[in-house]
């Protein structure tokens, strides 16, 4: 597919040089007009094209959504479906209006291309008119507004329970760290003045809430357990960006922000749905092909991740973190098996 | 290419396209050029002003252009240049000796810009010629005074963010900075917030859309209208909408910051302005698609650029309804999806409308033509690549892909985007290559082009009255008198039986009432 675009391009290409060619013999004034102003036979011509744009046009509109919107990323969080239904939703309308707009302003264009002796209609004003494509947008945009606004309060205002588990998410450049709040369940208190030796995100030794926080590298979570993160940055803004719990937000330095959402399909039941099996196959495919890899390099396999997605520095392209989602059990075993502050400082 | 070098050069495309391209290209140039022709006056209110903001604009060039050539790189943080990325050289190359040059480029660039602004804004209200009232004014003498009050309002905010930012840089003073580690020390700043520099750096941020779009909108009015051979359909509502998106787009700033930590409630309230502001755009579009219906178009190279902006207006601007919905906001931020809007409704919009005001006044700046059949190629070629470019990027931002990486290699999960990748690239080389024609169009015409005639697209407003060749005060005798609006295209006399002026289709503006004419919107 992607082969015989580029033959078409560069066909199209071909032809446009083989058309300017011709057209720079034109320019030389043999032909009685040469005043550089659009005449019949122009207009004519540049009429057609836009009929012919619009074709490509639609084209491309259709390849794209025919071959590209299949990397959408799936969604594995609570509210991924709602932020899903209320983006096709937003996405058919204005699509729907971008038809019928493109259609009118290339149609028009063609359809009343000039033509000697042809007159235009004077034709300045219509209040009702006016009004009519005033009021439909203001209509329907009412709809979406009300519609995207509470989905936003329901995402936004995040209520914290006996169930919610708080975790912190530190970024620095270019990493980022979890720090779950460990068995008291509260975070002990951290600046950024109290960084030491192994004591990397400055939690405050004194603080007793903070000997049995836990932090880790990877970010695992438990799937169907509400988490609230809490995110703070050691040195310039960064954002922590979850792309398939459909989840973003800043990191900024002096302040803590705050995100949460609830994970509703583990690793293993993503890797193994039919579309994570059918991209990663295609994925491996491409990385066999790939001979910038080493032999060990190859094999990918899907794991979720949280990327930075502001602009940090040089090697901002290259901030991520592995996310884990996995069951209760799982994820108990795991945090069992992870250090706590308190040992970590107490064996330095 | 290493990666400081990638951010720096996106950061100072971006930089460099925004100001001194689109801003300084349209407001700067258009403005100068049509303001006293189209209102019938000699000059600018202040010939001395005009001097120095286009001193100040060459100075302002030449300190950013040399910010290339400091030792450690220009500006790296993004055009938007936020701290404390900027403010710490420790945290990148570029913020050091080539940020300080940023600023100091932008600051004068600002003074230019205002010192334009404030000119442009008294020549309109005060050097109006006889009978040209306020709404007999062309479209795009609105658009350009609009957009100078418009920059006159926002600007000042951006110069006082850049001051903050240096006082940041220079004076250990910490509005935009608090509680930094970096580089195995702790900073002393404590108290600001980075948030605060967002805030006012988007409140010109945003308005600079505008200021970038209103006159190539202006401009393609003026076009369209002349090219369709038709009024302007609507023209008080397209002067309610310019003022009210004028208006709008100064309390829309924050819908660059839904996920910045600033309060979810003030989300809602710039989801609601800014979902706001898609209505007179919208009213804009359908009044520029009505002129076209039975018209009889003139498709000039001019007239083609024009309608490329309505049709790429419309794409960009409708997926500016899903950017500015902050719930749906989450997941797109920053993500390619941004960088395709903005593009369209901005980047390549404001360039059909420049391209578009070069083609049509090109006869009224050099006194002769452009070549139309490579003007013809240049916007076809123009128009397939822009959407080949940035129809696609919508969907790598939909997977996720972020802006502003470097590479994308360290993310296998992305491997399958890129033959889309690659599919851009080669729109955008095209895309490229295309404006070769136009500029060796627009040079080789300065010197071959054909003689230009006085009004060759037979249009209305006074800068046609003018002699071919410049003369000093613009009119050889007395200024024009103005007697109606500038869009007397095709109109009938009173029994509908002949034009106005038998056997042509146009009413130029110093023309008075003809004796079997009906007078229309006084
Ligand atoms: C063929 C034409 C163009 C191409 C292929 C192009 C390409 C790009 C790309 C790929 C980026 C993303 C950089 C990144 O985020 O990593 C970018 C950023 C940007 N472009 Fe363009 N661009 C073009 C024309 C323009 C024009 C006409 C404007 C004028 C408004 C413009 C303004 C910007 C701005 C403001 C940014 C943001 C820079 C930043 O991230 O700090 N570009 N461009
Ligand atoms: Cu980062
Ligand atoms: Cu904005």
């Amino acid at each position: 597919m992607i082969a015989l675009l580029i033959i078409l391009v560069a066909a199209l290409l071909g032809i446009t040089i083989w058309q300017i060619s011709k057209i720079f013999k034109l320019s030389q004034p043999v032909e009685s007009d040469d005043s550089q102003i659009a005449n019949n036979k122009d207009n004519e011509k540049q009429g057609k094209l836009f009929l012919v744009f619009i074709v490509f046009l639609y084209g491309l509109m259709i390849y794209s959504f025919w071959e590209l919107s299949k990397f959408y990323a799936p969604g594995a969080s609570d509210h991924a479906a709602e932020y899903d239904q209320l983006f096709f939703i937003s996405l058919g309308l204005i699509m729907f209006v971008q038809v019928i707009i493109q259609f009118l302003i290339h149609w028009f264009s063609y359809k009343y291309r000039g033509q000697k002796g042809r007159k235009a209609l004077f034709y300045a004003d219509n209040d009702k008119l006016e009004f009519i494509w005033t009021i439909i947008p203001v209509i329907t945009l009412a709809a979406l507004i009300i519609y995207g606004l509470f989905s936003w309060s329901k995402i936004m205002n995040v209520e914290e329970t006996d169930e919610t588990l708080v975790i912190e998410i530190y970024a620095y450049q270019f990493d980022w760290r979890a720090r779950y709040s460990g068995e008291d369940r509260t975070l002990g208190e951290a600046n950024v003045r109290f960084i030491e030796g192994v004591n990397q995100l400055g939690l405050n030794e004194s603080d007793p809430y903070a000997q049995d926080d836990i932090i880790t590298t990877e970010l695992h979570l438990p799937v169907d357990r509400p988490v609230l993160f809490k995110f703070r940055s050691q040195d310039v803004l960064h954002s922590a960006y979850f792309p398939f719990f459909r989840s973003q937000m800043n990191v900024v330095p002096g302040m803590i922000t705050q995100f949460g959402f609830t994970p509703t399909t583990t690793s293993k039941e993503i890797r193994n749905s039919e579309y994570m099996v059918e991209k990663v196959r295609n994925i491996n495919e491409i990385r066999e092909n790939n001979d910038n890899l080493g032999p060990d390099e190859k094999e990918y396999e899907f794991e979720y991740y949280l990327l930075c997605n502001k602009i940090c520095g040089v090697s901002h392209y290259n901030m991520q973190m592995k996310i884990v989602v996995e069951t209760e059990e799982e994820y108990q075993k795991w945090i069992e098996e992870q250090q706590s502050f308190g040992e970590l400082t107490a064996q330095n | 290419m290493d990666p400081s070098i990638y951010l720096a050069l996106s950061t100072i495309h971006g930089t460099i396209m925004v100001f001194y391209v689109l801003t300084a290209g349209l407001s700067g140039t258009f403005s100068n050029l049509l303001i006293p022709l189209q209102i019938g006056a000699r000059d600018m209110a202040s010939g001395f002003m005009n001097m120095i903001s286009y001193w100040l604009f060459f100075i302002s060039s030449i300190v950013i252009v040399s910010s290339f050539f400091v030792e450690a790189g220009p500006a790296s943080a993004g055009w938007t240049v936020y701290p404390p990325l900027s403010a710490l050289p420790q945290a990148i190359g570029g913020s050091g000796l080539g940020m300080t040059l940023w600023l100091v480029a932008i600051t004068i660039f600002i003074a230019s810009s205002l010192l334009g602004s404030l000119n442009y804004i008294v020549t309109v209200l005060n050097l109006r010629t006889e009978g040209m009232s306020m709404t007999r004014l062309p479209l795009t003498i609105w658009a350009f005074f609009v957009t100078a009050i418009i920059g006159v309002v926002s600007f000042p905010v951006l110069l006082a963010a850049g001051l903050l930012l240096l006082m940041d840089r220079s004076f250990g003073t910490s509005f935009f900075l608090s509680d930094i580690y970096i580089q195995g020390e702790v900073l002393s700043y404590q108290g600001g917030s980075p948030v605060l520099y967002e805030h006012l750096f988007w409140f010109l941020g945003h308005p600079e859309v505008y200021i970038v779009l209103l006159p190539a909108l202006g401009i393609t009015s003026e076009i369209i209208a002349t090219n369709s051979r038709k009024p302007i359909f609507g023209y008080r509502a397209m002067i309610a909408s310019i003022l009210a998106i004028a208006f709008l787009s100064t309390v829309v700033w924050g819908h660059h910051m839904f996920v910045s930590g600033m309060n979810p409630f003030l989300g809602s309230v710039f989801t609601f302005t800014t979902l706001l502001i898609a209505i007179p755009s919208g009213v804009k579009a359908f009044n520029y698609i009505t002129t076209l219906w039975k018209g009889n178009l003139q498709l000039n190279p001019a007239m083609l650029f024009s309608i490329g902006l309505v049709s790429t207006f419309v794409t960009g601007g409708l997926t500016g309804i899903i950017l500015g919905d902050s719930t749906l906001d989450i997941n797109v931020h920053d993500t390619y999806f941004v960088i395709a809007h903005f593009h369209l409704v901005m980047g390549i919009s404001a360039l059909y409308g420049l391209l578009a005001g070069v083609y049509h006044w090109f006869p009224k700046m050099f006194g002769r033509m452009m070549n139309k059949n490579l003007g013809y190629v240049h916007f076809w070629i123009t128009a397939v690549g822009a959407y080949g470019i940035f129809f696609p990027m919508h969907f790598i931002g939909m997977a996720g892909l972020p802006r502003r990486y470097y590479k994308f290699t360290e993310f296998p999960y992305f491997d399958d985007l890129a033959d889309t990748n690659i599919l851009i690239s080669v729109f955008a080389f095209i895309t490229a290559s295309a404006q070769l024609f136009f500029v060796y169009n627009f040079i080789h015409s300065i010197f071959y082009g054909k003689k230009a005639e006085q009004n060759p697209w037979k249009s209305n407003t006074l800068e046609w009255t003018t002699p071919v060749k410049h003369i000093h005060g613009n009119w050889p005798g007395e200024i024009p008198k103005v007697y109606r609006w500038p869009y007397d295209y095709s109109k009938m006399n009173k029994d509908e039986t002949e034009y106005v002026i038998p056997g042509q289709d146009f009413v130029p503006q110093n023309v008075p009432l003809q004796e079997n004419e009906e007078e229309l919107n006084e």
